[in-house]
């Protein structure tokens, strides 16, 4: 396939192509810089990117499942990120968000795309970055992020979006509280999902508390959401919500802020990813001794660049 | 501090058949050898593979079935594939899969095909085998 048919495919949305642009700039492939410079611009501005974080089991596939239907009655085009972790010692990775999304698997214009997280130190934010602007670039108007929320590289991910919903439900335990302390400060909107469960009324209560002892909120963050995603019930509060504050967000310039701030860590990224392999090689070839602080050592490694 | 490419697969179980043991088992296997595994769950159609399949760019579909529906279900999801336009895309199946059926299934375009009793190990050997030709043949 070369760049040229990669290119028009995406116009065309063709899901094959799509599929291939997004392998290819997740390789770092040559053919990554033409994908990528060949992409519509005010699609990418025009796109709403909504990220959604949480412990494992609190049901973001099941929500993201809902969120895809509910916009799809808009006539949207949805692409979805769905990102797992990588296995830190074989370095796979099971990919499941899919799962439960596969009601959508026949309609054209739901593109999801799973992601490993590859358990690499940087990379994933510029992978997934591009994976949005490719997304976006082949008609989706709405991309949405699915992530674990634990981890820097997750949460630099989520800092890719414009507004972020963070997903708990009752009965994860210690979990949450360890997720407490980041998360709770990056999301826009907060969901207590599984809300038929026992223990949700205590769980939003003290999520409310939390966030009314914090400063310069939206007022949406001082509500929490609760939702049966696997019901369908509260989806539907959960979009006007969202769309309140995305309006909010371009009134007070803060989705631009936001998307500066993203861009400049996609640069970051994107530059770490290309120094990484030549770094790599150096260091294999044994260019140093292993004597001494290996601090030492990187700072001669960079200087013979 | 080895950063190889990552063979991408599919593991999937078309038809109503609900005994997903086998698929996860060779899906965790999979991941052990370093594998990115997309997992559709059960009871999906062949079209639904096969669109997943194409969505996430994998290089190579396993299929499973216990059910005894391979004959018609394992080539319905080759059939897809080749119908979204990748057809280049090879299919592995296994399962409850009597001798007389594997010739059948060959011939209808199951690149291969494991029986009860096959080592974990040539699995995953035939998978990377499969991903490697599928992956040459892009360019």
């Amino acid at each position: 396939m070369t760049s040229e048919e990669i290119i028009k495919g995406l116009r065309d949305r063709d899901p094959r192509r799509i599929a291939r642009a997004i392998s290819l700039v997740e390789e770092n492939d040559p053919l990554a810089d033409e994908i990528l410079s060949s992409l519509d611009d005010s699609l990418i501005d025009a796109a709403m990117v909504l990220g959604i974080t949480g412990p494992p089991g609190a049901g973001k596939s099941t929500l993201t499942d809902r969120i895809i239907a509910n916009y799809r009655l808009q006539d949207k085009r949805v692409g979805v990120i769905a990102i797992d972790p990588s296995s830190p010692v074989s370095g796979g990775a099971i990919l499941g968000d899919r799962i439960r999304m596969m009601g959508h698997a026949l309609d054209n214009d739901v593109v999801v795309r799973s992601m490993a997280a590859r358990g690499r130190l940087g990379g994933l934010c510029a992978a997934a970055g591009a994976a949005v602007r490719i997304l976006a670039g082949s008609g989706c108007s709405v991309i949405i992020i699915e992530t674990v929320g634990v981890g820097q590289s997750e949460m630099d991910i989520i800092r890719l979006a414009d507004i972020t919903a963070l997903v708990l439900a009752p009965g994860l335990g210690d979990d949450i509280q360890a997720m407490k302390a980041g998360l709770l400060e990056v999301a826009d909107l907060l969901i207590v999902n599984k809300a038929d469960c026992a223990g949700t009324d205590t769980l939003a209560m003290d999520m409310e508390s939390i966030v009314r002892g914090g400063t310069g909120m939206d007022m949406n963050r001082a509500k929490v959401f609760k939702t049966v995603a696997s019901e369908g019930k509260g989806i539907e509060e959960l979009l006007a919500a969202i769309e309140s504050v995305d309006s909010s967000h371009r009134k007070t310039g803060e989705r631009r802020l936001r998307r500066d701030r993203a861009y400049d860590l996609e640069v970051l990224d994107w530059a770490l990813e290309m120094i990484r392999p030549s770094l790599i090689e150096k260091i294999r070839k044994g260019v140093h001794d292993r004597k001494g602080a290996p601090r030492l050592q990187a700072a001669k490694l960079l200087e013979q660049r | 501090m080895d950063e190889q490419k990552k063979h991408r697969v599919l593991i999937g179980k078309p038809g109503l058949d609900g005994h997903d043991r086998g698929a996860k088992f060779i899906a965790r296997a999979l991941r052990d050898a370093g594998f990115e595994v997309v997992y559709t769950g059960i009871r999906r159609t062949p079209e639904e593979i096969a669109a997943a399949a194409v969505q996430e760019d994998v290089s190579a579909v396993g299929l499973s079935s216990l059910s005894g529906a391979h004959l018609r279900l394992f080539p319905a999801v080759v059939e897809a594939l080749r119908n979204a336009g990748a057809g280049d895309i090879p299919v592995l199946g296994g399962g409850v899969i009597p001798d007389e059926d594997v010739k059948l299934l060959r011939d209808a375009g199951i690149s291969e095909l494991f029986t009860p009793g096959t080592p974990v190990e040539q699995i995953i050997a035939a998978f990377r085998k499969a991903c490697e030709a599928q992956e040459a043949g892009r360019r």
